[in-house]
């Protein structure tokens, strides 16, 4: 079932606050294999010119992804969770994140396409720190896949 | 640590080229580390009843890896400004103790205002590409 275009834009309440720790910062690098030292290094993050821990650069999809919920649950676009997959992700990264940051995400509905029986939905995540500051914009294709389809 | 140089690169330069391995021992701590717990990823049963030939790496573990031939060149992993990837195969994850490859390569294919560059990423696995249009770009010294 095509997804009705008029969803484009829709925009969901901003996310309860997501607190990024240094810990979580070092469990997913290392979930990463990745042992740059300013994922884990207070002292190296501050000489590359940090205020403290960054986080590698897919890190927002730990919080994105779950803010991501809110569009594939809601009812009212009727989506097939289920047959769900993600098709591509982008990653705008106005700055790195810090360890000690507090983030709020708000996710909108950025665009809407139907290919080859495939509905195909654009999510995007505004990632604010708590003054304000947009720190990233995260983009996430989700693809529907048509009932009916041979694979 | 030196930081790359705008002027020193051009379309076409080429970076390290690095080998990576997931086994299921990193399937599962990517799991828990990232709050994804999709049973595709975990359970062999499931994966292939809905015709997967074993489990699959999560496709964001590998775009969250194969970064490192950016991040390990550039010396500072936050001057990548913007990173994407499509999704078009999955790396199928054997229970075995050499678990599955790919062979990552990235070379310059853009430069920008601002000492900025596109690196384009190949990611092969068993000879077929596993993530497409994977595009970085980064913040160069001048």
């Amino acid at each position: 079932m095509a997804i009705n275009q008029e969803f484009i834009g829709r925009t969901y309440p901003p996310t309860e606050i997501y607190s990024v720790g240094r810990e979580k910062i070092r469990e997913f690098a290392s979930a990463l294999g990745d042992t740059s030292p300013c994922y884990f290094d207070v002292e190296s993050a501050r000489a590359l010119g940090y205020p403290d821990l960054i986080a590698p650069p897919t890190f927002a999809i730990v919080f994105t992804m779950q803010a991501g919920g809110q569009v594939i649950h809601d009812p009212e676009l009727a989506l097939d969770y289920t047959r769900v997959v993600h098709g591509e992700q982008r990653f705008v990264q106005h700055r790195p994140i810090f360890a000690g940051d507090e983030i709020t995400s708000t996710v909108s509905v950025d665009s809407i396409r139907t290919a080859a029986g495939n509905d195909m939905i654009t999510v995007k995540a505004e990632v604010h720190a708590s003054n304000g500051e947009l720190v990233s914009t995260v983009y996430s294709l989700l693809v529907s896949r048509g009932v009916g389809e041979a694979s | 640590m030196t930081l790359v140089s705008f002027s020193q690169v051009h379309v076409g330069w080429e970076l390290p080229a690095q080998e990576f391995t997931f086994t299921r021992a990193d399937l599962i701590r990517y799991a828990g580390a990232s709050g994804d717990f999709n049973i595709i990823h975990w359970n062999e049963r499931v994966a292939q009843a809905v015709g997967l030939p074993s489990v699959i790496a999560h496709g964001m573990l590998t775009m969250g890896t194969v970064i490192r031939v950016v991040t390990d060149w550039l010396g500072d992993p936050g001057k990548v400004v913007e990173y994407s990837a499509r999704f078009t195969r999955p790396i199928p994850v054997p229970d075995t103790d050499e678990g599955a490859s790919i062979k990552v390569s990235a070379k310059i294919t853009g430069l920008l205002e601002n000492n900025q560059a596109v690196v384009t990423i190949s990611a092969i696995h068993n000879e077929v590409t596993v993530l497409a249009k994977t595009v970085a770009t980064v913040q160069l010294a001048p």
